[in-house]
């Protein structure tokens, strides 16, 4: 710290940087039904897939090429894509067996992606190459998150080296640990809660001193009372109450959505346009955190992932830890089928999960939900029209008015949707979860945010 | 892949998010109906079946109107959302007990044919169209209606002659004598129009539109406060101002119609101030006893300029924090 401070102004930062007690203000919001069905029961271990299919678009950013071919041997955590763009993490395999083909999938959003078929041998060979990383400092960390493969694990799946590289200028001083896990139905954080309180606590001390910041704050929200002791807990036995502690947050949606949690851990904003490192924080998953311990430990990579199975059509609902590039229908078949024909299927949650088309679909990094849907969930109620009544306007947690960009979407007015800010929408469906017309709003601010992106 | 045998049936794909409140137009508007009938009930007690038949009237017209319109326009039936029949009762509550039932069929017609079905129907009329209508047969039919009669006319010996007029209270107070009692004031035992007069119904009904979260209290309060605030500097009794007239009914049923109120907090708040300065400005300066139809007409004109001055700006726009 700069001793040419004068005092006050250090009292003041010092302040800025107590642990809270309470969590702070955030705006909008909606209450969603919590649904944690699968909550209380233990992660079950999906018996090796005889496929997998490993798409090269894991996570939002550039795409991995294939450094394997086909007919290529691999064993469990073998680099098997890569890239040099800045924006990627690598792909390691789930499964030893060979490589059957490379082929193309068509994601949701309609693009057109390689993939990596490989077909197990069923013995799950481990990679003789893996061994645990040497982590002193920043850069190192940096270094071995990147080669780890691990993206954002809460669902957005950004790449979590890049969160780790900011620049010291930005003044980064606080750590927040994303356990808010506020959608609906998701349980898989708050199951590796429950079944790796320690790593978590590790990780998070890890990452904190090998980044040199003052405090880490775990946010999480008031419905995993016994996740919030259990971690306090922890840290108080490891005696690091004075730089950590886990923060009750309330439970209204989106407390898990980076901005709103750093202003409710933090109380600051993020300017608009900016990323958390701008606000002086690192926001991490708190599976991403529990990873990076279990990483430095094993140096076994990113190649298998906790997935929250659940939704009015799944016989079995439960956890499923399930290698990258398992087929949908594979952890279908693995919860006790359907009780009733599947009518929509998400990946992720059902505020901000991506609806699939088909079930031959391979799970991917940044999965954390399968929620398949029968009928009567997910019938679609057809639109009325806007009566104005606001609620959009109120549930905003980035204080837009939706009620309003849904006009200029129509007029197709650049400057309009401008002057609104859209570019700041993260699309949390609050406004469309409470609009009584059922407008498709997250749809019309998809819309405006490409209008302004292509200027057209 | 596509095509695979594997997959049931066709998935249903759509925008997240996949959930809903549950919350619907229809159930709003029931919601409002809901908190109308107290108000309902007492106008009936004080005014007797000349409530009730205008009440009706207006309401079946005003659905009757909205079916026929989209029916000729080819388009949507709305008339399932039940804001036809919201519109219905609330220009009803703002008509004189005794009027002939011929201006009120008139003013339903005006009400949904003009002022709401032909600028697009629900959620696109730039002005209320209960009030639009009142206005327009205040304007077209004046004499008609201005006859007010007491609470319970229908009972007395003499019921034989059409009306047993009487003054306002606002009439009263622009004359210079105040004869209304507050408690008869805020139970309605007063002369007007036949839902404005029992401010304690129309408050139970605000409680309930409250606690359901169907309106926000921004516009009631500072249409209320700002009236209240006025009559005060202009040394009048401000207990009396807020209970007379449309104010009680104006605040909280008409001037938190969606439509035709800003979206936003801030908006809101100053939207209701000016309903409260225009009312009493007419109260006050102007030659008509009321002003509440009119400050609500003339502020949901000024809506969408409330809207654009305060346009919030977005979460972490305000922020500098630099070199810290």
């Amino acid at each position: 710290m700069d001793t040419s401070k004068s005092n006050t102004k250090k009292a003041a930062e010092d302040k800025d940087l107590l642990l809270p007690k309470k969590p702070y203000r955030t705006h909008g919001g909606v209450h969603v039904d919590h649904m944690k069905n699968t909550a209380e029961t233990e992660s079950q271990e999906l018996p090796t897939p005889k496929k997998v299919i490993i798409s090269m678009q894991q996570h939002i950013g550039a795409a991995c090429e294939p450094i394997v071919k086909k007919g290529d041997k691999v064993t469990v955590g073998q680099l098997i894509a890569d890239s040099t763009s800045f924006m990627c993490a690598p792909i390691h395999s789930g499964v030893s067996g060979e490589v059957t083909n490379i082929g193309t999938i068509i994601m949701p959003n309609g693009a057109e992606i390689k993939t990596i078929e490989i077909e197990s041998d069923g013995l799950q060979t481990v990679c003789p190459d893996i061994e645990p990383p040497v982590v002193t400092n920043a850069d190192e960390l940096y270094a071995a998150v990147r080669k780890s493969g691990l993206v954002g694990l809460g669902g957005a799946g950004f790449p979590v080296s890049i969160k780790l590289n900011f620049s010291p200028e930005k003044h980064v001083d606080t750590l927040v640990i994303n356990g808010a896990e506020c959608e609906p139905y998701l349980t898989a954080d708050y199951r590796e809660m429950m079944e790796y309180p320690e790593d978590i606590v590790e990780g998070t001390r890890f990452v904190m001193e090998t980044l040199g910041l003052k405090r880490a704050i775990i946010g999480i929200e008031g419905n995993k009372p016994a996740a919030i002791k259990r971690l306090g807990e922890i840290i108080k036995e490891r005696s690091l109450n004075d730089r950590m502690c886990v923060l009750k947050l309330g439970t209204s949606y989106p407390h898990g959505a980076e901005k709103v949690l750093i202003k409710a851990c933090t109380n600051r904003a993020v300017p608009v346009g900016k990323i958390p490192a701008d606000a002086g924080c690192v926001v991490l998953n708190i599976t991403s955190v529990s990873f990076i311990a279990k990483y430095v430990r094993t140096g076994m990579p990113l190649v298998s992932k906790r997935i929250t199975v659940d939704g009015s059509a799944i016989n079995e609902p439960k956890n499923v830890i399930a290698p990258i590039g398992t087929m949908i229908s594979d952890i279908a078949e693995f919860c006790g089928g359907f009780k009733q024909e599947p009518k929509k299927v998400l990946m992720g949650g059902p505020m901000m999960g991506t609806a699939l088309y088909t079930l031959d679909y391979p799970i991917i990094k940044q999965n954390n939900g399968l929620i398949f849907m029968g009928q009567k969930e997910a019938d679609d109620v057809k639109p009325s029209d806007c009566i104005r009544c606001g609620r959009c306007v109120a549930a905003c947690p980035m204080l837009l008015t939706p009620v309003n960009i849904q006009h200029f979407v129509e007029r197709r007015d650049v400057q309009a949707l401008n002057d609104l800010c859209v570019m700041s929408c993260m699309e949390c469906g609050c406004c469309g979860f409470s609009c009584p017309a059922r407008r498709p709003l997250v749809q019309y601010l998809r819309m405006a945010k490409s209008i302004v992106k292509s200027g057209r | 892949m596509e095509n695979s045998p594997n997959t049931p049936t066709m998935l249903s794909v759509s925008s997240s998010p996949h959930r809903h409140s549950g919350e619907n137009t229809a159930f709003i508007m029931q919601d409002v109906l809901i908190a109308l009938v107290p108000a309902a009930l007492m106008s009936i007690v004080y005014f007797g079946w000349r409530s009730a038949l205008l009440i009706g009237l207006c309401t079946g017209t005003c659905v009757l109107t909205e079916y026929i319109c989209r029916r000729i326009m080819k388009r949507k039936q709305t008339i399932g959302d039940f804001s036809a029949a919201v519109t219905g009762v609330l220009l009803a509550f703002n008509l004189p007990p005794t009027l002939n039932p011929i201006f009120a069929v008139l003013g339903s017609v005006f009400a949904i044919a003009v002022v709401k079905q032909m600028f697009g129907g629900i959620g696109m009329n730039f002005v209320n169209p209960a009030l639009a209508a009142r206005i327009f047969l205040l304007i077209s039919f004046p004499s008609h209606m201005s006859k007010w009669s007491l609470p319970f006319f229908y009972m007395s010996s003499n019921a034989t002659t059409d009306v047993v007029s009487t003054a306002t209270p606002l009439a009263q107070i622009a004359s210079g004598k105040a004869a209304t009692s507050t408690i008869d004031l805020f139970i309605g035992l007063h002369g007007g129009c036949l839902g404005e007069t029992c401010a304690l119904a129309l408050l139970l009904g605000a409680m309930y539109l409250l606690l359901r979260r169907v309106i926000t209290p921004h516009i009631p309060l500072a249409f209320i406060g700002t009236v209240a605030l006025i009559a005060l500097i202009a040394g009048q009794n401000p207990i009396q101002h807020v209970l007379s007239g449309g104010v009680m009914l104006g605040a909280i049923f008409m001037a938190t119609d969606y439509t035709t109120c800003p979206v936003n907090k801030t908006g809101r708040v100053i939207y209701g101030i000016g309903c409260g300065l225009i009312t009493m400005t007419i109260r006050l300066f102007g030659s008509l006893p009321e002003g509440v139809s009119y400050s609500i007409v003339l502020m949901n004109i000024l809506t969408p300029h409330i809207e654009t001055l305060t346009q919030s700006s977005p979460f972490g726009s305000e922020v500098k924090r630099s070199g810290k």
